[in-house]
Parts: structure tokens; sequence; C-alpha cells
């Protein structure tokens, strides 16, 4: 199984991955991650807003899904990222790799959540009392991609 | 005779909004697009970390030719997901 979403709406990641480990029952380990909007107490973000590009960000995401099934052995792979306006709590990102063996699991589900992270093709941006306020790109990021280099 | 610019992320606020049309008469450069823009948002879209896309494909900046019809969008640093 292979799904690649950019999700307009606010999705359910439990009954995502229900479904998807249905559909991988083949492997013998699935690893997942969910990244969700952040609520501290004294946080001052209210809420967050994911831009994209059309002709490029879910083709991005497709291609870099492609990559991590040519690289690992993987039985089912599923990327799902949100845009739009997200509140505390929502979830943003859910990856999950299902293969033989966890590690190959584990190393497909970080490559595809350090690129999502770091070369996606979004925008994001931050609500405060202040206002709106775009998020710049982190120097972390881009080194978190180095570790891929060895993967074509 | 239309040719429509998109301002992706923070390229947004220096635009003043998502979108702008220009009136063309002919294809027009990079250099001669920028022209017809406020000159902080020129000095913006002509920054080094932007990539620009022509009609949702990826293009050099020296390849840039646009006209009637077509859509270019400025697509700044991306800022992670």
């Amino acid at each position: 199984m292979r799904r690649v979403v950019l999700a307009l709406e606010a999705f359910d990641p439990a009954c995502e991955l229900e479904r998807f480990s249905h559909a991988s029952q083949s492997a013998g380990g699935i690893v997942s991650f969910l990244g969700q909007v952040r609520q501290e107490d004294g946080d001052p973000v209210e809420a967050l807003e994911l831009r994209h590009y059309e002709p490029l960000t879910l083709p991005g995401m497709e291609a870099l899904v492609r990559r991590a099934e040519g690289h690992w052995p993987l039985a089912s792979v599923m990327a799902i990222h949100r845009v739009g306006v997200m509140v505390p709590g929502d979830p943003i990102v859910l990856v999950a790799c299902a293969a033989r063996h966890r590690r190959d699991a584990f190393a497909a589900a970080d490559f595809l959540m350090d690129h999502l992270k770091s070369s996606a093709w979004f925008w994001k941006r931050e609500k405060t009392a202040q206002g709106w306020r775009w998020v710049e790109p982190r120097d972390q990021d881009h080194a978190d991609l180095t570790r891929w280099n060895a993967v074509p | 005779m239309s040719l429509t610019l998109l301002f992706l992320g923070p390229l947004e606020d220096v635009a003043g909004g998502p979108d702008m049309v220009l009136d063309v008469a002919e294809p027009l450069s990079l250099a001669r697009i920028a022209e017809r823009l406020a000159p902080g948002l020129a000095v913006a879209i002509g920054a080094p970390k932007v990539r620009i896309a022509l009609n949702g494909n990826l293009v050099a900046a020296g390849e840039v030719l646009a006209g009637n019809g077509d859509e270019l969008a400025f697509l700044p640093p991306v800022s992670g997901g």
C-alpha cells in the first residue's frame, strides 16, 4: 500500500493507522510518527497555518515516498500532511512505514520526516496575540537532511 | 493580456497579497517583470534563495520568459511542516 495525501481538512490518525496496519499484514513491524500542533502552558501560539503550492507540494511528497521505497524494503508507506489553519492539539503530519524488519521501518520513517520538515514545499506561519508571523527555516532542519546524503 | 504572479510564504506580506496580475503586451524576462513591481518586492523576489516556478515547473531565474496566460510563482525557502 502507498498512501500519500495532502489533507485540506483534519484527519483522524488512529483511523488512518488502523487501515494502514490492516493493509500491511505481511510486515513484521510498523513505525509511525504523528506530528501535532504543540500545546504548552504559557505558549502564545494560538493557531498555526500551513500553506502549499499546488503544482509542487503533493508531487514532491510522492517523489519523496518513492525515494524511500527505492532504498528500504517497505511493504507499505503512508504520508499524510495537513495544510490550512490548525489549533494546538491538531494533527499536522502522519508518517507510517511497514517493513519485514523494524530497522528498515524506523529508518524510512525518520528519512521521510526529516524531508517533510525541511525540504517539502510548505510554508508555516503562527498566530499570537500580536497577529500572524511567518516562521523562518531553521539551520537544524538542513543539518538533519545531511544524514541522508547516501540515499539516492 | 495578463500575467499572474504568485507570492508564497513571507513574500505574500512583501507583495501585500498572495497574487498579482500584470497587464503585459509581450512575454517578459524576470528583470522586465521586476521593473513593474515596487522596489522592495523586486529585491525580495530576486533573493538567491527564492525559487521560481513557471506554470508549475521550477525554472532558473535567467530562463524566465512569461507572458499572457502564464503563472509565475515565487517560492521562498520552505519553513517545514
